[in-house]
């Protein structure tokens, strides 16, 4: 996918074509979905077909009744308008997905052997075919790897360059069509047939071609019909009150009136709302399965985090050397180094990086030490090196008093020393590995876990937007709770399980709450099926992919708390510009009501308290910047506004005044900027 | 506005907020079936009346056959009430031989009274009997207001309980309001309404012979008991033609004092019982202060337009409020403030004539009923008019915070905004379309007492006190017609029923949600900032509907008083 996160929002590649679109838009069928702009669309209509009739028999006032009509027009291109841009930014994407998805030839593999194949086209294969993939072939279909090894590049879905590993077995067996093999070979057994694969949902997702509207959004739909129906009433009963009190009221004005009641603000972009909430998503790398995750994530009270990637960076490191009375640091650290030097694990290269950093030893060359490396097997749970005649051994605590053995007994002292330090390490949330030189212990090296820096503060800004943090992992509780205190959770799972972590997400599930969790083996699949938002990694298996309704293209866990901020954004914007749209009414009236009254009731102009120039002017004004306030609005709909994690009370109060009061006071100002620059014009 | 005149509006909002914590207490205990002090008294007849009506106490009941429960009893109700204003002549206590009511008249006044509303096309001492009054009228007053506490528990109820499915038992949520709360205060009120002078008796109308020599029939009856319940009622419907304007209804200003507290005490009460039933009573104050704040500001701007006057009054030499229609014993001050309880509640009753205040001081009443009466409101009906608001508030402004719409906990989606659109929906259409269809009918305009402005403020007066069921009338208006009584029967049954069967609907399905803890991420519906926002809501999602009829109303009026014209 093309990772153009910095595409802004007025490219014109998206704007030229909108504009063709909001034309199309006009479509009564495309129009049935949104209930305000359709009524605003059949009113206009109705004010159309009247000029016309006018202007054959002559009415009255034509150049004011077009500007209107104009201008009620523009109302729905603009709400059509801002539909189009939004579905443009994902057209864009879509549109390099879609390259992705040439036509390919598949090598379906025939007979039970599975040895022979045949040329296919890619579009033929059903699920349960056997195809073979080799280096440099494109993966014909979604599937899962039932044999071999390759390093396969996802740039196509991923925008990452980096190769990745995909083989059989294990939580990394899924593949995708449309990615390419680079090296190596692998069987696949196909999981989805044309036209349903991932990349297929991808481009209908970004396309929002199937777009579902969210509950959320059918019910602030109702709650806008519903308005509509009551501002037809007040506006249809308007008649009939002004013949008793002796006037008139031409139609035209009528429907201006309603109109700019209707809340048509919110109308016209509450669809590019919701677009651009999924968009944010895709430009952020996560695909939705539904607009109800999105939804979701913003109702997350509780995000279950797995320790090792999203916590802790994901290797253990050296951090201390703690030797036993009678040995230096600086041996121990000698020791250590040399039993680390060809030790490739992210363990092993701490130490070294440690023994430099903190004794100023450098590395050294194996090969001119005349060294042989001794590497780490299951069943001696150690490694370690054999140089000039000694021998230097490291590992898990209870492996090296063994290996040390019958030389240990002489020193009683010695053995519990080790064990009392290695205890120290582990209720404080570490690793000791005891380090021995020729059958005598040296010393204990410290391994921690990391805690990502930043995170603390990550956590107690979720604790501010009221989510609690549990961390998971498979440590042990003593170890496990050192980490949680340390990284700021809430809570933590120690020696998790598959069936302990559902069994966690029901009970918080059971006490009313929403639960969020990202996972990747096909163990972690009943829990991201459960979870009320379970983001899926991408390298994970074909199950959990399937589980989730989220899918992290990065396969980066600490993305969660992101994915929650921009569901809390998408309900925000929504929220925030309902209360404007609403708001803005107080504004219209008091520009409308006494333009309207004004030839019968001339006592009412004390009403005109923005002192616009004339009943037609304001008129006039007030529909113009009810179809200009969509068009200034689009940015704030795609970006959404802003999230702050600074509790609900704190964010309702700021939201408030800058939607509610804002949008009380905003028409009053352009309403009155509008009729000067259409008195100074001329245009009524 | 006078000292005087602000410390008595003071001491009423002070009696109010003492009596709201006691009250709630009181009602939840009722409510929830606990022990009360006149358990021992009464619950051997609360079974009796259950195993009569062949159900249980601890039976509960799904939204639906709640409703159809209510609608069943409110049904049989107006069917008695219709059938012995029409058949009153043959009927015994009927010493002042008063003959059949007329079919339109009596669907009116049975609508009327079933409704809450109490809106008279009729006046009692010169077209009812005592058995009527009594039997009819008064047996209304009690299952109307019993009816109105109903839906309001049972809407409390769908926010209290969790994953339940049923939201009471309206059998037994009737009998208990009745016999625990309305029976045993009205034979309290009653007594002090008959030691403060207000006539109860059987006996008939006495006559008198004036000064001057002429003779005068003074109507008398058993008033005192009527007034208890009409006020604590929030019933409103007057045994005189006059009201409580009436000095047998109201005697002076201790009897005034006590009826504007009795309007409004089980409403308020009700707050309490809301915050006590969801587990926090800050949750009831803040509901509470939001009705408090309208209050306060409407009865500011009434009592200031009523002292301020009429400036072509004064041009005349004459100083002073606007004193037409007031009693000189309630002054303007108490004549100000009751007619904003009256309206804010659902009540009804008046001791002024509210289409003689100015334009801007029979406005407030105007609004306030628009607003649905939802300021305390109507016993019951006030409350869960009010959470209809809140519903809708909450599903705005609720997302602001970035989370799907809650209250208390329980999630607001698709069918409660539905069911609160609807309900809400229901008070224009009635109150505009017959207002709009009433003003350019012959008939219609036919009726009105004033022309003008003053004429329109008339009829839409009618048409929003009957759809709003406050029954106040803006005089005036001739209202016993054909047309009137029967759109504005029409009109209170509108605006009774098509909120209620929304409310249930609600209660119904919030009551199966599980209730969400709150966090720090809860929108805070307990604080000055929500009272705030639902003052707003309010105000313009209930108001600004009537913004042009007003404008053609009351406000061209006040305007055209200004510039030295009346109507």
């Amino acid at each position: 996918m093309s990772q153009s996160k910095s595409a802004s929002l007025m490219d014109s590649r998206i704007i030229i074509p909108a504009v063709g679109s909001a034309f199309a838009k006009l479509d009564p069928r495309a129009l049935a979905r949104n209930p305000v702009m359709f009524v605003v669309a059949v009113v206009s209509t109705l004010t159309t077909i009247l000029f016309l009739r006018d202007l054959v028999t002559g009415g009255e006032d034509l150049g004011f009744s077009l500007q209107l009509n104009v201008w009620l027009w523009f109302t729905v291109l603009f709400a059509n308008f801002a539909e189009a841009v939004a579905e443009g930014r994902g057209k864009a994407q879509a549109d390099s997905l879609r390259k992705t998805r040439t036509e390919t030839q598949a090598k379906l593999l025939t007979g039970s052997d599975l040895k022979s194949y045949k040329m296919v086209p890619g579009t033929s294969l059903k699920v349960g075919d056997v195809v073979l993939v080799e280096a440099g072939d494109i993966i014909p279909s979604d599937g899962e790897v039932i044999e071999g090894v390759a390093s396969v590049n996802e740039a196509a879905i991923t925008g990452e360059s980096a190769p990745v590993i995909r083989e059989s077995g294990g939580d990394r067996s899924a593949v995708t069509g449309g990615t390419q093999v680079l090296s190596d070979w692998i069987r696949v057994r196909i999981s989805a047939a044309a036209g349903s694969t991932f990349i297929d949902r991808m481009i209908a997702l970004v396309e929002g071609a199937e777009r579902q509207k969210t509950p959320n959004e059918i019910a602030l739909n109702i709650l806008l019909a519903g308005m509509t129906l009551i501002f037809v009433l007040a506006v249809a009963t308007i008649p009939s009150f002004a013949t008793y009190a002796g006037g008139a009221i031409p139609v035209i004005v009528l429907v201006a009136l309603f109109v700019t009641l209707i809340p048509t603000t919110i109308g016209a972009l509450l669809s590019a709302i919701g677009i651009a909430g999924m968009d944010r998503l895709v430009r952020f790398n996560v695909l939705a399965m539904s607009g109800r995750a999105v939804e979701a994530a913003g109702d997350i009270d509780t995000l279950l985090l797995d320790k090792t990637g999203t916590i802790t960076l994901g290797n253990r490191q050296a951090t201390e050397l703690r030797p036993i009375a009678g040995v230096s640091e600086r041996d121990l650290a000698d020791a250590a180094q040399l039993a680390s030097l060809a030790d490739e694990t992210p363990e092993g290269r701490s130490i070294v990086v440690l023994a430099k950093e903190k004794y100023g030893i450098r590395a050294r060359d194996m090969a001119q030490l005349h060294a042989s490396f001794v590497p780490f097997t299951a069943q001696s749970r150690m490694s370690g090196v054999d140089v000039e005649g000694s021998s230097i051994r490291k590992g898990a605590v209870d492996a090296v008093l063994s290996y040390v053995g019958g030389s240990a007994s002489a020193h009683p002292e010695s053995v519990r020393e080790i064990q009392a330090i290695a205890d120290g390490i582990a209720k404080a949330g570490g690793t000791p590995l005891a380090v021995a030189r020729d059958g005598r212990l040296m010393g204990v090296v410290h391994l921690k876990d990391i805690v990502k820096g930043g995170i603390r503060e990550r956590f107690a800004e979720l604790r501010r937007m009221g989510i609690r943090t549990v961390m998971i992992t498979g440590d042990n509780p003593m170890t496990a709770a050192a980490i949680a205190a340390e990284a700021g959770v809430d809570d933590f799972l120690a020696q998790a399980t598959p069936e302990n972590k559902l069994s966690l997400i029901r009970e918080e599930q059971g006490k009313g709450k929403l639960v969020a969790m990202c996972g990747d083996g096909t163990n972690d699949a009943p829990a991201l099926a459960q979870a009320d938002v379970g983001v899926a990694m991408n390298t994970g298996t074909v199950a959990a992919r399937e589980a989730g309704n989220m899918v992290d293209l990065d396969s980066d866990p600490t993305k969660l708390i992101e994915i929650v901020e921009i569901g809390k954004q998408l309900l925000m914007t929504r929220g925030a510009l309902t209360t404007f749209s609403i708001a803005n009414d107080i504004a219209k009236y008091f520009a409308i009501i006494p333009a309207m009254f004004l030839a019968f009731y001339p006592q009412l102009s004390t009403l005109n308290i923005m002192g616009l120039a004339s009943p037609q002017s304001a008129i006039l004004s007030a529909i113009i910047f009810n179809a200009l306030v969509i068009v200034a609005l689009i940015p704030l709909s795609l970006k959404g506004v802003k999230y702050r994690a600074v509790g609900a009370g704190a964010l309702l109060s700021r939201n408030l005044l800058v939607y509610g009061l804002g949008g009380v006071m905003v028409p009053f100002i352009g309403i009155k900027a509008i009729d000067l620059a259409i008195t100074a014009l001329g245009l009524v | 506005m006078t000292l005087n005149g602000w410390i008595q509006i003071l001491v009423f909002c002070g009696i109010v907020i003492l009596l709201v914590k006691p009250l709630g207490a009181y009602m939840t205990r009722v409510f929830n079936g606990e022990r009360t002090l006149l358990s021992p008294l009464f619950v051997p007849l609360e079974r009796g009346l259950y195993r009569l009506a062949g159900t249980h106490e601890k039976e509960e009941q799904h939204w639906t056959s709640y409703a159809f429960s209510l609608l069943l009893f409110n049904l049989a109700g107006f069917f008695i009430l219709y059938l012995v204003q029409r058949f009153q002549g043959a009927l015994p206590f009927n010493p002042a031989g008063m003959t059949a009511v007329g079919p339109e008249l009596s669907f009116n006044t049975a609508a009327s009274f079933m409704t809450n509303t109490n809106w008279q096309n009729y006046g009692g001492e010169s077209t009812m009997s005592y058995l009527v009054q009594m039997a009819g009228l008064t047996v209304q007053n009690f299952a109307s207001a019993a009816t109105g506490i109903a839906i309001a528990v049972a809407l409390i109820r769908g926010f209290s309980r969790a994953s339940g499915k049923s939201i009471g038992n309206f059998w037994v949520d009737m009998t208990r309001t009745t016999v625990y709360i309305l029976l045993p205060a009205c034979i309290i009120l009653t007594l002090v309404y008959v030691y403060l002078g207000v006539p109860q008796t059987l006996g008939a109308y006495v006559t008198a012979t004036t000064l001057e020599g002429a003779q005068q029939t003074i109507a008398l009856g058993p008033v005192a008991s009527q007034l208890a319940i009409k006020m604590l009622g929030t019933n409103g419907g007057g045994f005189f033609n006059a009201n409580s304007a009436h000095p047998f209804e109201n005697p002076d200003a201790i009897s005034n004092l006590i009826q504007m507290v009795t309007i409004f005490a089980l409403g308020a009460g009700l707050t309490n019982v809301f915050g006590r039933m969801v587990g926090n009573e800050r949750q009831g104050w803040a509901i509470f202060a939001t009705m408090g704040v309208l209050f306060v500001a409407g009865v500011v701007v009434t009592y200031w337009a009523e002292a301020a006057g009429n400036p072509l009054v004064h041009a005349m030499g004459i100083d002073g409020g606007n004193m037409e229609g007031k009693e000189v014993r309630f002054g303007i001050a108490l004549s100000s403030l009751f007619a904003v309880i009256t309206t804010a509640a659902s009540c009804g009753a008046v001791n002024a004539m509210h289409g003689s205040f100015t334009a801007l001081g029979g406005l407030i009443p105007l609004i306030n009923m628009e607003l649905g009466e939802v300021i305390v409101g109507g016993v019951g009906a006030g409350f869960y008019g009010i959470l209809l608001f809140v519903v809708l508030a909450v599903f705005v402004a609720g997302l602001m915070v970035g989370r799907t719409p809650e209250y208390l906990g329980k999630k607001i989606e698709a069918k409660e905004v539905k069911m609160a659109v609807l309900a809400i929906l229901c008070l224009p259409t009635a109150m505009l379309i017959f207002t709009a269809i009433a003003v350019i009918l012959p008939t219609g305009v036919a009726s009105i007492g004033n022309p003008g402005p003053h004429g329109f403020s008339e009829i839409l007066y009618a048409y929003t006190s009957a759809a709003a069921n406050n029954g106040s009338a803006f005089g005036g208006l001739t209202g016993n017609t054909p047309w009137y009584n029967i759109t504005i029967g029409i009109a209170m049954l509108m605006g009774r029923f098509l909120v209620i069967i929304p409310a249930l609907a609600i209660a119904g399905s919030l009551v199966t949600k599980k209730t969400v803890p709150a966090s720090a991420g809860t929108f805070p519906t307990d604080g000055s900032l929500f009272v705030g926002l639902l003052c707003g809501v309010i105000l313009i999602v209930g108001g600004l509907t009537f913004f042009p009829a007003l404008a053609l109303g009351p406000i061209v009026e006040h305007l055209a008083m200004i510039s030295g014209q009346t109507f």
